[in-house]
């Protein structure tokens, strides 16, 4: 067992939109605390998700486990998100004001800001908005610079680098390496690699 | 996840024969033991449907081969005749029918729940109430099947199916059996006699299979998977099954009442142990009954405990039927909380009236609705506008019957509200077929129907045999986009392989309606301007059922291997907003997530992240500003 968690359960929720990577990062995650001996529940809202819907992942973290795959409301500790309205939408629900996030500034579309029937909000009040429901949050544009590593989905390992910086859970660049040689082919190891590292660095940036 | 524990049990039982019907959240169970189908000697299919899936997978019990055959809750509804007589009969190898039900329908167009049909059709039934539980007692299940000779069904829900957790793995077996099917004895001696469903055998089966579910009970009863947590004599006692004893357990851990409150979680819950419920409803007045889907459970226990009144006295029940818990949705850790402080009279407030206050203010101001939309470069999008713009051209009221996969969004905004009827797979085309005869009664709108090529195989072949033998006037149109797309590009009998990678016989759907003698057609729904011609000829050409096959692989399909067919671009001078006279077809109409409308410059834009390069918005700038 690695070192005792700040809190245990440690709830953490990694939201998105279908196709972001959600699903893989969230895995990802609770790989990285099992190989530490933690025990881990995964809730995963997906299924119609590949269809522009919003994901969800629930990470329960515990040195003793049994914790439901749905997390009990206002419970979160961390909400990492990889699009800014979804984080709006998690926190809502389940922050409190000792919540902190994550966030990619990038935004998703949804159909009805496309067709105009609504308005995607500003990145500013989008900003401050996360900002009134957090003790801490940090925001940068991974899409970005996930694009620069040659495919937007790099996005959602970068934001794991992001929340391995901040020291909330023990998430050892070591550790990662081995649980993602597992997930991915061969040839995208040392991109995923590289992209954690990018994204341990946005969060060193804040500080 | 816990449908790869419930597989992995599967494997540690020794299964050999696995079939199946994709639907989310059961898909994986199936996808995973195929991948180990060649080293751990099964064989894996996905069958046309749930009904030959368990046919299959009865046959391999019938053969003395240990089978598994996966479906979720609608599926049962599809195997219901055949499983009604094969749990009348009996099995010979282990048998066990997993249902992966989907409370809340996050991925359904119902909230089906398949329990009663174990008490209906009278078979055992177990709900794991965890990761670990979903492995071992999808073990167990074989046994138990084994033990009592009949089939079983392991229930499992979305939150477990598709939640992950710990497990503890156990051994592989090494044993690989032999199969034959014996019929050497008379037709009452199940393990050596042909097995017939005559009338006159009916008695002695019916008889027999009852034997069995009282064996399933006494064993039952002593089940480890049944478990008591709490005081001798608690205030109030929670009768509970599946992944709902996680909820509860939050509840009770976040409200600190695990001296006040009993936990009784069954893992076997039909038929129940008796004994094991008389004892437990004997040491409390209030009992509360936590379950998700029907009130099955409840009425059960309700009825045991009118049975067992004078042994455990008057009680008071609480669950779904008195409010306590809402009648339909999931439950999840607060609607418990909720529940268990009406019961006690607590209550509990974790986050302040302030924040929750701010964050809906938030919500309202700052989070638009994320509604489903088909994904950029999806077919289906092309495939509708073609439909919905036929139809109004036509302009005699038609309609479109529709049916089950991602298609089915072709009811809502991004389909342009083209889908009228949506229902059952394959119930399109059947009501299609339906409608396509009123004509008698004075009805002239035009019928279409829609399917996928999966769903043709498994329930539209019938339908549309239906359509053509009474001569009813409509037309099929078939989204043929290679693969059972919504579920994960399963292999369906049109297909080069098979769930385990064999290659297998392709069945053409388009041979299959030629043999029917109607007039069969064939477009490209990217192919805008020769598609819209056929369809609106087809529309003329009224009388008799006619089949439009509308082929381009899904936008995901591992065919298309993520390469664009064309880079897009716009023509900024081209593009004149609200000059144009357009009213912005492409975003505010067709509204394909590739694009952006950009409120600053007044242009449509390309999303570069996004945008697949289908090409099919730059047919339908009317200004030609989006080239392809």
């Amino acid at each position: 067992m690695g070192k005792k968690l700040s809190c245990d359960p440690y709830n953490l929720i990694i939201a998105g939109v279908g196709g972001q990577g959600n699903v893989l990062a969230s895995r990802v995650v609770g790989d990285m605390m099992i190989h530490q001996g933690y025990k881990v529940t995964i809730g995963e809202t997906f299924g119609a998700s590949q269809r522009g819907g919003s994901v969800m992942s629930h990470l329960r973290i515990s040195a003793r486990g049994g914790f439901s795959p749905q997390m009990p409301k206002g419970k979160a500790h961390m909400v990492v998100a990889l699009e800014p309205m979804e984080a709006i939408r998690v926190l809502a629900t389940y922050g409190n004001p000792k919540v902190k996030a994550l966030c990619n500034t990038r935004p998703i579309q949804s159909v009805g800001v496309i067709c105009g029937d609504q308005i995607y909000p500003e990145k500013k009040h989008i900003i401050q908005w996360i900002e009134s429901l957090c003790a801490n949050a940090g925001f940068f544009d991974t899409t970005k610079q996930a694009l620069d590593l040659g495919d937007s989905i790099f996005g959602n390992i970068m934001a794991l680098g992001a929340l391995a910086a901040t020291g909330d859970l023990p998430m050892p660049l070591n550790i990662f390496k081995t649980v993602i040689s597992k997930k991915v082919v061969p040839a995208k190891i040392a991109t995923n690699l590289k992209a954690f590292g990018i994204g341990m660095e946005l969060i060193k940036d804040k500080k | 996840m816990g449908n790869d524990a419930i597989a992995r049990g599967a494997l540690e039982a020794g299964v050999n024969v696995v079939t199946g019907y994709p639907g989310t959240p059961s898909s994986e169970i199936v996808e995973q033991l195929a991948k180990v189908a060649e080293e751990s000697n099964l064989y894996v299919e996905w069958s046309v449907n749930e009904k030959v899936a368990l046919e299959v997978a009865a046959a391999g019990s019938y053969a003395r081969l240990k089978s598994m055959c996966v479906m979720k809750q609608v599926g049962v509804n599809v195997a219901a005749d055949s499983l009604l007589h094969i749990a009348e009969y009996g099995t010979r190898g282990g048998l066990v029918l997993v249902s992966c039900e989907d409370p809340g329908a996050l991925s359904s167009t119902n909230e089906g729940d398949s329990r009663p049909y174990a008490k209906m059709m009278e078979f055992p039934l177990l709900e794991p109430g965890d990761f670990q539980e979903a492995k071992d007692m999808a073990k167990w299940a074989f046994e138990l099947s084994e033990d009592i000779r009949n089939i079983v069904m392991l229930r499992s829900v979305t939150r477990l199916s598709h939640a992950s957790g710990n497990v503890i793995m156990g051994e592989l077996p090494k044993d690989r059996p032999k199969a034959a099917f014996e019929f050497s004895s008379i037709p009452m001696d199940q393990m050596k006699g042909p097995i017939l469903a005559f009338p006159t055998l009916v008695d002695p089966l019916r008889r027999r299979q009852l034997e069995k579910l009282s064996k399933a009970e006494k064993i039952f009863e002593g089940s480890p998977f049944n478990k008591y947590t709490g005081p001798a004599k608690p205030e109030l006692l929670i009768i509970t099954s599946s992944v709902c004893k996680l909820y509860v357990q939050e509840a009770l851990d976040i409200l600190g009442l695990w001296e006040r409150v009993g936990l009784l979680k069954l893992g076997t819950t039909w038929p129940l142990p008796s004994k094991l419920l008389e004892q437990h409803l004997g040491i409390c007045e209030k009992i509360f009954i936590v379950e998700e889907g029907t009130p099955f459970l409840e009425d059960n226990i309700k009825a045991l405990a009118a049975e067992k009144a004078k042994q455990v006295g008057i009680k008071t029940f609480f669950g779904r039927k008195d409010g306590t818990l809402p009648p339909v949705n999931e439950l999840n850790p607060d609607l418990l909380i909720k529940g268990i402080n009406f019961i006690l009279g607590e209550s509990y407030q974790f986050v302040s009236d302030e924040y929750k206050a701010k964050a809906l203010e938030i919500i309202a101001a700052g989070a638009p609705v994320r509604e489903l939309t088909f994904c950029p470069g999806c077919p289906h999008r092309a495939s509708f506008w073609l439909i919905n713009s036929a139809l109004k051209l036509d302009n005699r009221a038609g309609f479109l019957c529709g049916d089950i996969g991602c298609y089915s969004l072709g009811a809502g905004p991004c389909g342009f509200s083209t889908i009228k009827i949506l229902q059952a797979m394959g119930s399109g085309m059947g009501m299609a077929s339906g409608f396509g005869k009123l004509d008698k009664f004075g009805m002239t709108q035009p019928i279409m129907a829609v399917c996928g090529d999966s769903t043709f195989f498994h329930a539209v072949i019938p339908a549309l045999v239906n359509a053509v033998h009474n001569r009813s006037d409509m037309i099929l149109v078939v989204l043929d986009n290679s693969g059972t797309a919504m579920t994960g590009f399963q292999p369906h009998p049109g297909s080069p392989s098979g769930a385990i990678g064999t290659r297998l016989p392709v069945l053409d759907i388009e041979k299959l309606c030629n043999s029917l003698n109607v007039r069969v057609e064939m477009g490209d729904p990217f192919d805008l301007k020769g598609t819209r011609e056929t369809m609106l000829d087809l529309l003329e050409d009224g009388g008799n059922p006619r089949v439009l096959i509308l082929k381009q692989p899904c936008a995901l399909s591992p065919i298309k291997k993520g390469q664009k067919m064309y880079e897009m671009a716009i023509d900024a001078n081209l593009c004149l907003a609200d000059l144009c006279g357009c009213n912005k077809l492409c975003t505010r109409v067709f509204k394909c997530p590739g694009l952006i409308w950009d409120t600053q410059k007044e242009k449509v834009r390309i999303d570069e992240v996004l945008c697949t390069g289908c090409g099919v918005c730059a047919d339908i700038c009317p200004a030609k500003a989006i080239k392809a």
